[in-house]
């Protein structure tokens, strides 16, 4: 049976006389984001270790840094071209080439955003027309349910399992595929399970979008942050048969540790990216010019951060994982992002409950897994963005928590 | 065996059981790696980085910029050493440019710092000339920045 988010919808007004909300149904119907409440208990509380960011702890190399600096210097303030400068789209198409063989045209198959997130709202407000369908990963970043919700289409989920290091697979995608389906979402490497598709699992994916007919969204934000596997990672932009039917949604925020910079990138056929652009020019107009700067001495000089930082957040990926499992909560090797996905089904709690107990016991804050969808509960997310002393510390005082919970069983 | 050189390049306190869990070897591993490391000299030494300054100690500290004249088959290696073994020596490098070798001193007054000038330095037989330069504030040493800002970066407690 599909598995679907199911959105509360409020009841339409009875009787003509009674007031109409003034908040629009599309926006009602989104629920309150579950974990608004740790934000409030957070607040509440000193000496919090979080684990529950979802950015990198690096600030911007100082060279990115600079260039904006010297950006701003010359006065560049002005709007660029709706698709990006070119200078940037010209260096993307080489990196995009040098990383994965992927060749895009510069002047019409790239367009630079506002993050990955306004490239897939416009990915998905050009090409989703009233109550079409889009196939996506159980348990799946939070923004997807509502953005394709505003979008006027529905989000089907297939479930992934920690039996399978929570890889989305092509058979429970083909499997909820309806007349209706327009897209299949796939978010490579995943946050929240760290999850990441070999290129056999990624090319049935493909295949099926080609025998189905469907488009490809592949929202590649952590495309960079890829730790010991048997293969390099495998972008959809490299799987040449899937090509015209691929949109793929890069950024600098996770590789180059930009987030608040606000800026990505949509590659994609030149008609969808000329429809993106469209909705584009019309509410963002330009992505920050200053952040496109600094962007481009990214892509220039910044493979040697990557490494870097690549290299720190796989040591505290290893210490978390092992820490975790140490303390005997289950936990599949993440193999991208800097996400864990333990399991918590060990203590008897519920996913909420055990992210708001080690929060208001031992001050450390995880996200329930539940938060991304019905199959993410059991599991809690803990990000390894932060220093080996605060993972050290958080493992103790999980540790203390966890053995506490097990004796009281 | 570089990723546990940086590992311990960054702190070197890290102890052997914290990297083999960050690196995935077994601890005999890693403490062999650096026992190697520091037999072959790749590992020098580990130090605390002191900012003597933030307990309002008034050590001066120089950079003596030192012409000097290469000798027959030694070149300039064997004034350097000579200069080098001096403890108020605190880095010593040949260099490009206008002048030979950037001698940084430490010492306890500008007098102590222009007594070794002048009564050990200037008197060898090779050294042509010197130009000191005294060091008036310090921003960065080793990769290390001396003054960070108040307002560090925050990042919000929780985000997806």
């Amino acid at each position: 049976m599909n598995r679907q988010h199911t959105a509360q919808r409020a009841d339409p007004p009875q009787d003509a006389g009674a007031a109409r909300p003034r908040i629009a149904r599309r926006v009602q119907d989104i629920p309150p984001s579950g974990i608004r409440k740790f934000f409030d208990l957070i607040a509440s509380q000193e000496g919090i270790i979080s684990l529950g960011v979802g950015e990198p702890d690096f600030v911007t190399p100082w060279h990115i840094r600079e260039a904006a600096i010297d950006s701003l210097e010359r006065g560049h303030t002005h709007y660029t071209s709706n698709y990006g400068t070119p200078e940037l789209r010209g260096e993307l198409a080489a990196y995009l080439e040098r990383l994965y063989g992927a060749r895009y045209d510069p002047q019409s198959e790239l367009l630079i955003t506002v993050g990955v997130s306004e490239a897939l709202d416009l990915t998905l407000r050009a090409t989703l027309d009233l109550d079409d369908e889009v196939i996506t990963g159980d348990p799946c970043y939070v923004a997807y349910f509502p953005v394709v919700h505003m979008a006027g289409g529905k989000l089907i989920t297939a479930p992934t399992a920690m039996e399978d290091e929570f890889r989305l697979r092509a058979s429970e995608i083909e499997r909820r595929v309806t007349p209706r389906t327009r897209a299949v979402l796939i978010n490579n490497p995943a946050n929240p399970t760290g999850a990441v598709l070999d290129r056999a699992a990624a090319a049935e994916i493909a295949e099926l979008a080609e025998t189905r007919d469907l488009l490809l969204i592949a929202d590649e934000i952590y495309d960079r942050l890829v730790y010991s596997t048997d293969e390099p990672f495998t972008s959809f932009a490299s799987l040449n048969g899937a090509r015209d039917r691929t949109i793929v949604l890069g950024g600098f925020s996770k590789s180059f540790a930009m987030t608040g910079w606000r800026v990505g990138y949509a590659a994609g056929p030149a008609d969808i990216i000329a429809a993106m652009m469209k909705v584009h020019q019309y509410t963002m107009m330009s992505a920050p010019t200053t952040a496109q700067a600094a962007a481009l001495e990214a892509l220039r000089t910044g493979e040697r951060d990557v490494a870097e930082m690549r290299e720190a957040y796989d040591h505290r990926r290893r210490l978390l994982v092992r820490g975790l499992r140490r303390i005997g909560l289950h936990c599949v090797e993440p193999r991208g992002a800097f996400y864990a996905f333990p399991s918590i089904l060990s203590t008897g709690m519920s996913s909420e409950d055990f992210a708001e107990r080690l929060l208001m016991e031992e001050g450390v804050a995880v996200v329930p897994g539940s938060a991304f969808g019905p199959s993410g509960e059991g599991f809690v997310r803990c990000c390894y963005a932060a220093s080996v002393e605060q993972i050290e510390e958080a493992l103790t005082r999980m540790e203390r928590f966890v053995k506490r919970h097990a004796r009281g069983r | 065996m570089e990723d546990i050189l940086r590992i311990l390049e960054q702190d070197g306190r890290t102890p052997p059981e914290r990297i083999a869990e960050m690196t995935g070897r077994s601890v005999e591993d890693v403490r062999a790696a650096i026992a190697e490391a520091e037999k072959s000299g790749v590992i020098v030494s580990y130090k605390s980085q002191v900012n003597w300054d933030a307990l309002g100690r008034g050590d001066v500290q120089a950079l003596i910029e030192v012409r000097v004249a290469p000798q027959r088959d030694v070149g300039f290696d064997a004034v350097a050493a000579r200069i080098a073994r001096f403890p108020e020596v605190r880095s010593m490098h040949l260099v490009s440019g206008d002048f030979d070798l950037s001698v940084q001193v430490t010492g306890e007054s500008i007098y102590a710092i222009s007594n070794f000038v002048t009564s050990k330095l200037a008197v060898l037989d090779a050294v042509q000339g010197t130009a000191t330069r005294f060091i008036l504030k310090r921003y960065k040493e080793d990769g290390t920045l001396f003054e960070t800002p108040n307002d560090a970066p925050q990042r919000l407690p929780l985000s997806l």
